[in-house]
């Protein structure tokens, strides 16, 4: 097993819900007390549906918001602690490619000044050595270097993804924060950029922590998989072994609802029902007692932990199948 | 490899379209007219002028306009058309010092609020609050009049009396801009509060309070005008319009050209620039937009 680089022990980001002043405090729960291991040179996906708290992780785990309690190891610093130098450095080793390519290049700059603002941050060097720098990147993703001197509004949704992935790249991190980088992109450009980011991941030996609700895109990619549901992991490990053996309901029932590119496949009919519930105030017990097929009174009742079943292989569950 | 920054294809188009709705509109363009005579009668003011516009000659006091003396001349004999034109350089000098001023303390104050938002915000905002409670132009006299009446201390009156509207737009533009992704990539990318509010958050508010501050360009003249006619604001002998008016008060009924031309002057001026302004709210409406 390779060396860990991020160790996300007990972690906790709660954020208050401002009701009157008389009723009690309420928190919603985005991340509950998670505990993950990424591996060094890994790709980790993190899975889950809409408000699960996937998004709210991996912002914490760069410190984007700042986490009501837990530890974050980043290559054996405690970056909660860390301050002025320190936490630059680490930033400069974390990036992040947000899902929206529309919304996370700066309207108003050319390409070249929103690459090179971390560069100019980071390191003391001249333009011209930023220029050249960037026009290196950009060949890196897939484009010219004279697409630096325009604007973000000229480009396609798959360039702009690039972009800011030269964005997140020109800072040579060791780790980057890929949340749901294709799903606003169509299909045949999701293949292009995935394709890139593989490549590209191999030749700087980076680690990425994958953020998407598709699956078929971490069958692709990924190395680990982490499922969440209601800011919980409910299972993790290696992407063949949940994959092949899912061990929690949840994942089993995610599994089945992907569809498969077969016409001759005939689907079982098992479906996910309802809906994700709330996270500031969940299901006592285990948290998908409420849509869990096997579902009995002591799931109702006790909550379980996050148990390890076989070698690396955990799963939230009395009954894990 | 020598680079220039390319102006792009959908930029010019853009531009092309603002020109087609400008044109588009008559009111715009009658709004442009008068500020371009305006600012053409500014530039070459000194040109323009026949007489000096201080030199007193009691000899010729009071004239009714002729061919002379266009407008006629005041009480003291100086003549009014030269001042008037040499009036308008003083009105341009209020109006750009006055935007520059209070739009820049505007913007200031509304980045820094919306920005960190909680108690900053609410701090902030209520001082703004407090400058809005009172009428503006009472609160403009109350600080020519305490700080003394001159010109610098009118601009520096009106000034301190408009920057609200800007704080607040710029701080409602501060607080959707600063959640935006692209700002979180800079946070991400390890930059300071600092960087990121005046590098990357304040570029993106300065268009809204450049288009009010165009609108607001015609209270500004009245503003000054106001304070002129009530002795608050620039001093004799200087030409200012509303100081103009004022002196021609007291002979309303038989000299009536020493109040009427400097007054038909910041009529014209001042629907010129609200004309304009409406105009280039209109063209930047994207509703009015393709």
């Amino acid at each position: 097993m390779a060396e860990t680089l991020i160790k996300i022990r007990n972690l906790k980001t709660y954020f208050p819900v401002k009701k009157s002043i008389f009723s009690k405090k309420l928190f919603v729960k985005a991340v509950d007390n998670v505990n993950m291991d990424v591996p060094k040179g890994s790709t980790f996906a993190v899975v889950g549906e809409s408000g699960s708290g996937k998004t709210t992780l991996a912002r914490t785990v760069l410190r984007l918001i700042e986490p009501t309690s837990g530890e974050i190891e980043f290559d054996g610093k405690n970056i909660l602690e860390l301050k002025g130098k320190d936490l630059l450095e680490v930033r400069r080793n974390m990036q992040i490619v947000f899902q929206d390519p529309y919304n996370s290049l700066h309207p108003r700059k050319l390409i070249k000044n929103i690459i090179g603002e971390g560069m100019k941050i980071h390191f003391k060097i001249s333009d011209i050595e930023i220029r050249d720098r960037i026009a290196a990147v950009l060949k890196e993703v897939g484009l010219i270097d004279d697409h630096m001197y325009r604007y973000a509004h000229e480009f396609s949704g798959g360039q702009r993804q690039r972009i800011a992935f030269a964005r997140a790249m020109v800072l040579k991190p060791k780790f980057i924060v890929l949340d749901e980088p294709t799903s606003a992109l169509d299909v045949s450009v999701q293949a292009m950029v995935l394709k890139m980011l593989k490549e590209i991941k191999v030749q700087e030996s980076l680690t990425y922590m994958f953020i998407t609700h598709n699956l078929s895109l971490v069958d692709y990619i990924a190395d680990k998989v982490a499922v969440m549901y209601v800011g919980e992991v409910v299972e993790m490990g290696d992407k063949t072994t949940i994959f092949n053996h899912p061990s929690h309901p949840y994942t089993d029932l995610l599994m089945a609802s992907n569809p498969v590119p077969d016409p001759k496949f005939v689907r079982e009919k098992r479906l996910l029902k309802g809906e994700i519930p709330s996270s500031i105030n969940p299901p006592s017990g285990c948290r998908f007692h409420n849509r869990c097929p096997f579902a009995d009174e002591r799931c109702e009742r006790e909550e379980p932990e996050l148990r390890e079943i076989k070698p690396g292989h955990f799963v939230r569950c009395h009954y894990p199948l | 490899m020598e680079k220039t920054v390319k102006v792009s294809k959908p930029f010019m188009d853009d531009l092309k379209h603002t020109a087609f709705l400008w044109r588009k509109s008559r009111l715009t363009m009658i709004g442009s007219a008068i500020i371009l005579v305006f600012l053409l009668m500014a530039a070459f003011a000194p040109l323009i002028a026949p007489y000096d516009p201080v030199q007193q000659n009691l000899q010729i006091k009071l004239q009714a306009p002729s061919w002379q003396h266009l407008f006629g001349t005041d009480q003291f004999g100086r003549d009014i058309f030269s001042r008037v034109i040499m009036g308008s350089r003083i009105a341009l000098w209020i109006i750009f010092l006055v935007s520059v001023i209070s739009g820049s303390i505007g913007i200031i104050v509304g980045v820094t609020a919306g920005y960190f938002g909680g108690i900053v915000d609410e701090v902030l905002m209520r001082i703004t609050d407090m400058f809005l409670a009172f009428p503006s132009l009472v609160l403009a006299m109350a600080f020519a009049a305490m700080l003394g009446p001159n010109l610098t201390n009118t601009i520096i009156a009106i000034s301190v009396v408009t920057w609200t509207t800007y704080a607040r737009l710029s701080r409602a533009e501060a607080t959707k801009v600063k959640s935006q992704p692209y700002i979180e990539a800079i946070r991400a990318a390890g930059g300071g509060n600092l960087r990121i509010m005046f590098l990357h958050v304040l570029p993106m508010c300065i268009s809204p309070v450049l288009v009010q501050l165009t609108l607001r360009m015609g209270t500004i003249i009245l503003t000054a005008a106001s304070l002129g006619f009530l002795g608050l604001g620039v001093q004799p002998p200087t030409p200012e319009w509303g100081a103009m008016v004022s002196d021609g008060r007291n002979y309303l009924i038989d000299q009536w050209w020493i109040s009427t031309f400097p007054g038909i002057f910041i009529a014209f001026v001042v629907l010129g620039f609200n004309l304009l302004g409406d105009g280039i709210r209109d063209m930047l409406d994207p509703r009015l937009r393709r």
